[in-house]
Parts: C-alpha cells; sequence; structure tokens
C-alpha cells in the first residue's frame, strides 16, 4: 500500500513537465486590506472605464465596503445616476460603441475573475503604437485588441522594439520584443504603476465583493470547526475503548 | 466473546462527552441555518428598489392630488385648499381615530392635519381593510356624491370604507385604522423624498 | 387491540411516553436496532470506510444548497449569468450558498471516487454484494448526469460550450445522432430551451432518481451486511453466546460516532475550501465561466470539469474512424459501462487487496496511475507535453500527450478485461477466518 501512495505521488509530480505558453505576465502588487488603494482604484475606474464599459453586476451602495460614506460615493463617483442603489451602468449606447470599435465594450463586472489580476495588470501596462491596427494601438497581452490606449495620458505612448538574431546553431530566427517609452506621459513608470495597481486592486475587488468577509468568516470557522474535532475526537476514542 | 467488552466504563465522562458534542454539534447546526435564513432578507435588489422616492410637487396646484410609487405602493400628495382643511377638524364625533391614536405615522405627523405642512397631505394610498386602493372624492357636500354632510376625503370601492381629507377613517367603515402616513422629508417647498425621516422631528 | 400490544419503549427518560405512542403507530423501534443500534457491522473498519457516510452528508449538502438556490437562480437564457450573480452579491449570505453548493459538487465526486476505490480495493463488490455495486455504479452515473446539467445553470461559456461538445458526441451515434442531439438540445444549438430542461432534470428529476438509488442501496447493503479491509464475512462467525458476530460491533453507537469524527474532519476540509479557495485554482470553478455565454465565440481552451477529464482524455485519445468521431464516443461510454461487470470479472479466491498475489497488485497499481494520469490528460491541452521528432516510425509527429493516452487508456481497459486471467492465477495469500485487529 505504500508503495502505491509512493508511485501516485510521484505520478502526480507530472504536471511540472508541461510546456509554458501565452504572454509573460508580471505579478499584480495588490493588497486587497488597502482601502485606500482600493479608492483610488474605483474613482480611477469610474473616471476612465465606465465611459465605454458598464460593469452592471456591481452597485454603487456596495462600495460602503471600500470604507466610503454613501455622501462621499454620491459626491465622488456617481456621475450617470443619482440613486446610490443603481448599478453601474455606462452611457454609452452599445450600437454607437459597436460601430466605433467592432466590438462591445465587454462589461467588467467580472473581468478580475475571468482575467486573473495579473492579466489585467500587464494588460493595462502593455499598450504600444501601431500604425497597422484600426486604433492605432496593441498590446502586448492581447494582440490586436479593439481597445485604445485610454491611459496613454498618464502612461505615455510606448513603442514595440522588435530584435531579430540568427542563432548559429540551429539556423533559425529568433525574435525578442521589447517596449520601450517613445513619449513620456504626465506620470513616471513607477507613479504610473501603482496607478494601474490602484485599478486593478478595484477590479479584482469588484470581481468578488464578499471575498474579504468571506475570508474573515473562514478564520472563525475554522476555530470553531476545529473544536468541534477535538469533541468528536475525544468522544470516538472514549466509546472505542469498548472494542476489543 | 464479542468484540464489545463494557468493563470499566467511565458512564460521567461518556455523557458529559455527549452533551458537550451534542451542544457543540446544535449550535454549528443553527450557525449554519443562519445565512441560509438570512438569504431571505430583502436582497440589494430589494432595498435599491424600495430607496425614498423624490418627489416634486412645485407643480401640485390646491385641490390637486399626484400619486407616487413607493416601494410598490402609491403615496398620495394632495395639496389640501383652505375650505378642506376648514372641514377637517368638524367631524371627530363620526371618526373611528380623530386623535390618530392607534394608527400608523410618524410622529411629526401626529397632528390634526396628519402632515408636517398642514396643506400638504403625504398619504399610502392603501385602505388599512384589505389592500384597495381608496378614490379622492374631494367635492364638499352636495357637490359630491357621497351625500350632503360629506366633508371631502377617499371612498375605497372595494367594501365602502371612507376616510376624511386627513385620510383618517369613518366610523361605520369595515377598516380599522386611518391611512398609513409613510417617512417623509421636506427638501424645500417644492421637494419630498417619500420614505426618508424628517430627522430631529 | 392487539396491534398496540408492543412492550413500551424504555430507556429515552421523559421522552418513553411519546416514543411508545408513536412505536405502537409506526415501527420505530424496530427500525432503530434493525439499523443502527442491533445491526452489526465490522469493527475494523478504516480511513476508506469514511466516504459512504461522507457523500449521504454531500447529498444533503447538495439539496439543502441547491433548493435556496433556487429560490434566486432564473433558469432563463437572459437572465441566469445576471442571476447567479446577485445570487452572489445582492443575497444577503447568497455568496455563501453559492460557494457551498460549487464547492459540494466536486467534493461529490471526491467522496465517491474514494468510496469506489475503496469497493474495488477490498472486493465489496463480490457476492452476495454485487447489487449493492450495481446500485452504486448507477449512482455515479447518475451522479454525472445530474453534474452535467447542473454545470450549464449558471451560462457561463464554459457552461455553454461544455453542453454544446457534450451533446455533440450523442450526435456522432450513427443513424439516430443527428436527430437525438436536436431532441435533447430542443433546438438546432443549445439555446434556452435547452437551459430551461437541464434545470428541471438537475433541480428535480435527477435528485429523485438518485435519492432513490441511494435508498435501494443502502436497503440491499443492510440486507447482507458490509464487508471490511479483510474481507472476511463476520456473519460467518457468531458468538452462541450473544447471537451477534464475534467481529461485529453494533452501528450505534460505535458508528455513529466514529462516523461523526470523520464528518468534523471532513467539514475543516470543505469550509477551507469554501471560506478560502472556491475556485480550487479553476479546478472548481472555471475562470471562464464567468464571461456570459456567447454562442458565437468559442473560448481558446474547452475543458469539462475535473471529474469527468479522465474519461475525456480516453475521448480525445481515439482517432476518428470511418469519418465519426463515435468511437471514441464509444470507448467512453464503455469506460464507464465497463464497471457494472466487475464482480462477474474477479475470479479470485480473495476478496481484499490485502491477500492477493501480485499480478493484482500491480494491475491495481496501473488502474490508479493511469486513472489519474488521464485525468491530468484531459485538463490541459493535448500540447501539453509536446510532439515526438517527425522521424520516429508511428509516432512521428504526433503529440506525446496523445500516445500516452492511449497507452493509458489501454492499460485501464486492461485493468478489467484481463481480469478474469490475472485473478485466477495469481498468487494469493490465505484469506483469514478472522478480522485483523
Amino acid at each position: 500500500m505504500r508503495n502505491l501512495l509512493a508511485i501516485v505521488l510521484v505520478a502526480l509530480t507530472l504536471p511540472a513537465l508541461a510546456e509554458e505558453g501565452g504572454p509573460q505576465l508580471e505579478r499584480a502588487p495588490i493588497d486587497p486590506h488597502d482601502r485606500i488603494s482600493l479608492q483610488r482604484g474605483a474613482q480611477i475606474f469610474v473616471n476612465h472605464c465606465l465611459n465605454c464599459h458598464s460593469a452592471s453586476l456591481m452597485r454603487y451602495a456596495r462600495l460602503e465596503d471600500l470604507g466610503l460614506s454613501e455622501a462621499e460615493i454620491r459626491d465622488n463617483l456617481m456621475f450617470t445616476t443619482d440613486k446610490v442603489g443603481d448599478t453601474m451602468t455606462t452611457a454609452m449606447d452599445t450600437k454607437i460603441a459597436k460601430a466605433a470599435f467592432g466590438v462591445v465594450p465587454p462589461d467588467l463586472s467580472l473581468i478580475g475573475r475571468s482575467r486573473s489580476p495579473d492579466w489585467l495588470y500587464s494588460y493595462l501596462r502593455g499598450f504600444y503604437r501601431d500604425p497597422a491596427t484600426k486604433t492605432g494601438w496593441n498590446n502586448t497581452v492581447f494582440p490586436n485588441v479593439s481597445m485604445p490606449h485610454v491611459l496613454s495620458e498618464q502612461q505615455g505612448v510606448q513603442g514595440l522594439e522588435v530584435t531579430r538574431r540568427m542563432d548559429e546553431e540551429t539556423g533559425d530566427a529568433k525574435v525578442t520584443t521589447r517596449l520601450v517609452m517613445e513619449r513620456p506621459g504626465s506620470m513616471k513608470p513607477v507613479e504610473y504603476d501603482h496607478y494601474v495597481a490602484d485599478l486593478v486592486n478595484y477590479l479584482a475587488y469588484m470581481g468578488e465583493p464578499a471575498q474579504q468577509s468571506r475570508r474573515h468568516w473562514g478564520i472563525l470557522v475554522l476555530f470553531v470547526l476545529a473544536g468541534f474535532y477535538v469533541l468528536t475526537a475525544m468522544l470516538k476514542k472514549e466509546y472505542w475503548k469498548d472494542v476489543r | 466473546m464479542t468484540a464489545i467488552v463494557q468493563d470499566d466504563v467511565d458512564e460521567k465522562r461518556r455523557r458529559v462527552l455527549l452533551i458537550a458534542t451534542a451542544a457543540a454539534g446544535a449550535a454549528l447546526g443553527g450557525a449554519t441555518a443562519v445565512p441560509f435564513l438570512a438569504s431571505w432578507l430583502p436582497s440589494a435588489r430589494a432595498l435599491a428598489a424600495g430607496a425614498p422616492v423624490d418627489a416634486d410637487i412645485s407643480r401640485i396646484e390646491p385641490g390637486q392630488q399626484v400619486t407616487f410609487e413607493w416601494r410598490g405602493k402609491p403615496v398620495w400628495v394632495l395639496r389640501r385648499t383652505p375650505e378642506m382643511l376648514d372641514q377637517l377638524p368638524k367631524h371627530d364625533g363620526v371618526l373611528v381615530d380623530p386623535q390618530s391614536n392607534d394608527s400608523d405615522q410618524p410622529a411629526y405627523a401626529k397632528n390634526p392635519t396628519r402632515s408636517i405642512k398642514p396643506e400638504v397631505l403625504v398619504a399610502v394610498g392603501v385602505c388599512t381593510h384589505l389592500g384597495c386602493s381608496p378614490t379622492l372624492k374631494k367635492e364638499i357636500g352636495a357637490a359630491s356624491d357621497m351625500g350632503a354632510d360629506w366633508p371631502g376625503g377617499y371612498y375605497c370601492p372595494c367594501h365602502n370604507s371612507r376616510f376624511d381629507l386627513a385620510a383618517r377613517v369613518f366610523k361605520g367603515s369595515p377598516a380599522p385604522k386611518n391611512l398609513v402616513i409613510p417617512p417623509h422629508r421636506y427638501v424645500s417647498d417644492a421637494l419630498v423624498v417619500i420614505g426618508e425621516d424628517t430627522k430631529g422631528a | 387491540m392487539a396491534v398496540l400490544n408492543k412492550p413500551p419503549v424504555t430507556g429515552a427518560g421523559r421522552f418513553n411516553g411519546v416514543l411508545t405512542w408513536v412505536d405502537q403507530r409506526f415501527p420505530l423501534v424496530r427500525m432503530w436496532n434493525e439499523q443502527l443500534a442491533q445491526y452489526y457491522a465490522p469493527k475494523n473498519f478504516n480511513f476508506w470506510y469514511y466516504f459512504g457516510s461522507l457523500a449521504l452528508l454531500v447529498l444533503v449538502i447538495q439539496i439543502t444548497s441547491g433548493i435556496f438556490l433556487t429560490m434566486n437562480y432564473k433558469p432563463d437564457a437572459a437572465s441566469a449569468f445576471a442571476s447567479v450573480e446577485y445570487i452572489m452579491r445582492d443575497v444577503p449570505g447568497g455568496w455563501f450558498i453559492r460557494y457551498v453548493h460549487s464547492t459540494g459538487a466536486s467534493m461529490f465526486f471526491v467522496c465517491v471516487y474514494l468510496h469506489m476505490v475503496r469497493g474495488l480495493m477490498y472486493g465489496s463488490y463480490r457476492k452476495p454484494r454485487e447489487l449493492i455495486w450495481i446500485f452504486g455504479v448507477m449512482i455515479y452515473l447518475a451522479l454525472m448526469g445530474e453534474a452535467f446539467f447542473g454545470y450549464l445553470l449558471p451560462w457561463g461559456q464554459m457552461s455553454y460550450w461544455g453542453a454544446q461538445v457534450i451533446i455533440n458526441l450523442f450526435g456522432t451515434i450513427p443513424f439516430i445522432g443527428e436527430p437525438l442531439a436536436i431532441w435533447i438540445r430542443g433546438d438546432y444549438n443549445v439555446s434556452d430551451a435547452t437551459l430551461n430542461r437541464f434545470f428541471a432534470l438537475h433541480v428535480i428529476a435527477l435528485p429523485l432518481v438518485l435519492l432513490g438509488l441511494v435508498a435501494a442501496h443502502l436497503t440491499a447493503l443492510h440486507e447482507v451486511g458490509s464487508s471490511n479491509p479483510d474481507g472476511v464475512e463476520i456473519y460467518d462467525d457468531i458468538d452462541p453466546a450473544s447471537g451477534h458476530p464475534r467481529d461485529g460491533i453494533p452501528m450505534h453507537p460505535y458508528y455513529t460516532i466514529k462516523d461523526l469524527l470523520g464528518v468534523a474532519v471532513f467539514l475543516i476540509v470543505f469550509a477551507s475550501i469554501v471560506f478560502f479557495t472556491p475556485e480550487m485554482g479553476g479546478y472548481f470553478l472555471e475562470a471562464n465561466n464567468f464571461i456570459p455565454a456567447d454562442p458565437l465565440k468559442t473560448p481558446p481552451h474547452i475543458a469539462p470539469v475535473w471529474y469527468f477529464t479522465p474519461f475525456y482524455a480516453m475521448l480525445r485519445a481515439i482517432p476518428p474512424m470511418f469519418q465519426s468521431q463515435f468511437p471514441g464516443v464509444a470507448v467512453m461510454g464503455a469506460a464507464t459501462m465497463i464497471l457494472f461487470l466487475v464482480p462477474w470479472l474477479d475470479r479470485g479466491r480473495v476478496k481484499s487487496i490485502r491477500y492477493r498475489g501480485p499480478k493484482y497488485k500491480a494491475w491495481f497499481t496501473i488502474f490508479v496511475i493511469s486513472f489519474l494520469l488521464l485525468g491530468y490528460l484531459g485538463v490541459e491541452p493535448t500540447t501539453v507535453w509536446g510532439e515526438f521528432s517527425k522521424g520516429l516510425p508511428i509516432v512521428g509527429g504526433d503529440y506525446i500527450a496523445l500516445w500516452v493516452a492511449r497507452v493509458l487508456t489501454v492499460f485501464y481497459f486492461g485493468f478489467f478485461l484481463l481480469m478474469p486471467w490475472y485473478t485466477a492465477n495469481d498468487r494469493e495469500k490465505p484469506q483469514p477466518k478472522r478480522v485483523v485487529w
């Protein structure tokens, strides 16, 4: 039996042999406990994203999770409605959006879950100028994306530097790409990274507003269950003294 | 020889452990029931839909009534004329509850006109009998179709309950109580928020 | 009246009176004794014997959480996805109920698979327990159906495309395939019609079937009594003084209390997942399912949920033949149906793996590893291990994972189909007369 177990455990390590694929993603430096970051991210979201994207599953009133009062939400974050119980809809007409971008900008309520925070962080920093596309923009993480670089004013304009090298051994061409800053924006790269991190933090929160609550309850529940386990173990041991 | 040998059984310990585990299990079960039962509370969507309603009353003429919807119910805003207001103190004898002691209204509406501003009545238009919505019969006396001594008020077509222009129920009506006055708050003379209490009132 | 002449209930303290009243009108005492207090089970149950009662617990959990989800879920293609998020965000405690149900679905399969492994390992299906095993395989099939129907309900991208692919598999059945697929869907494509009927099947039809099968499973079990890790028949050795099996102990209180301990451990695992990692790295809740279903856009990588992946890997391993994918479908179907035959394929003399010979142990090991590895391959795309170099004969240029899956599928079937041979010709150890304690 032990041998069987050993073999099974070894077999379970085989996933490590899997090949890597897809764009390289950078770790998003977000802290879900940082309420100030989340509040900033909410403001960035409402100011820059809701123009085209909706978040129709997220209610403004829920933003009280972030430590905001109803008045603060109304004054700083609500532009298209005055009912704090409403959901975050966009003002843009879907037909106009489809005509302008070729596709309706997707609803972002769950983007923090369908795309990981790492993906979003890398995506928002991966735009570069590309005259060949319809918008004039392209993205290293999402090639030929229909979305223009909404935050180009802050980040600046990047270009894609493509280097071709001949591999002496195999004769294959090795292509490496690198993003370079062509025209700086209003923020330094480090500032922009923090800016994007705040936004991604907010998007991750918005994908699952109950996340913090869930973890806090989990700690309590596990403590209680550990206690229950101790009781049931003692009860079992006591009664099984009878079994010979 | 069976597998069970019960020599030297510590009955006391077993009872203590059984009771402790049973109590813990019951507590766990109760705690687990809480989120399930809580799921029946009004959701964020219901709360949003039940949120206070802004009622613009600037264009309501004296003698005119406008109906607003709050929490799925009709809420009347009636701008009473001086003649209507004069009728109010004259018929306490035929009212079930002229002082509104048993009826449902905020503290700031427990007064002879059952309102904050004397001329503006804000009332929930749902009969306190079985929930039909009464009709406004604002003509006074012979001009109405309610009899010569009709002081103006509301008539419920379902079971003939009658209420005066302060929404107080007449004796002889099947309805037991005066109509409900909802919490409301004046932001200005032109705007009243139905569903929010007047603070410090 | 003669009927009321049963002896009164004793030993229940202040409840004696009420219970006596009930017992005169309902076989309460008889059921209590026959199923619990006087139902004798082998005393040597080990870790593997927890999973039957745990599976029953998960069934109760799923029904309870499912009922409460149904109170807010809308089975309409236009509102289904949003109604799930409504539960997650707007309904008080809704996120908890949803995660309990999604975690429970996967944990159901964890418990059932481990329960089945126990059955295979210890020969629990051997005479006279064949019918328990048959009901069990029927439960497994019903559970797979229940999971499949349930998975469409959130109406995400994986829900939609997973259903599309699986129903299309039925479409490969020769002659009747296409009309059958349309009949299952109620439409030419997976649509609102499909969603609504899957909802009915998932919420009421299959749960009733499952409850009935579980009742049959337990009834058949109690008729013959449990086996045990040594394969010894405890009822062959009765203690004359008490009239009970020498190696048996009453279900209550010994196994009710021991199973309660199992429940406590299980709840710790369950709660850890629900509260800390409900997505389980994308295995319990897939990232793509947080995108609403789009009939016009297939996700780049479709995989069924983890509990189906071993069979999915087998399906993909079989190449199309005669321009049809049906052989792969047939192999996949055979892989589950062959379980029914196990009681008759096993020609061994001993029941438990503890006393089997090296041939059986080798095949059993191969079977377990094959199943697990096929499961892994089913999750990943076929490209996962790259390709063989082009020069090689037969396999040249093909994906490595494809050929590994083919070999593993052969091993999987080998475990079953060769069983009559290797169980009859194995160097077994003698099965003991009494359980090893």
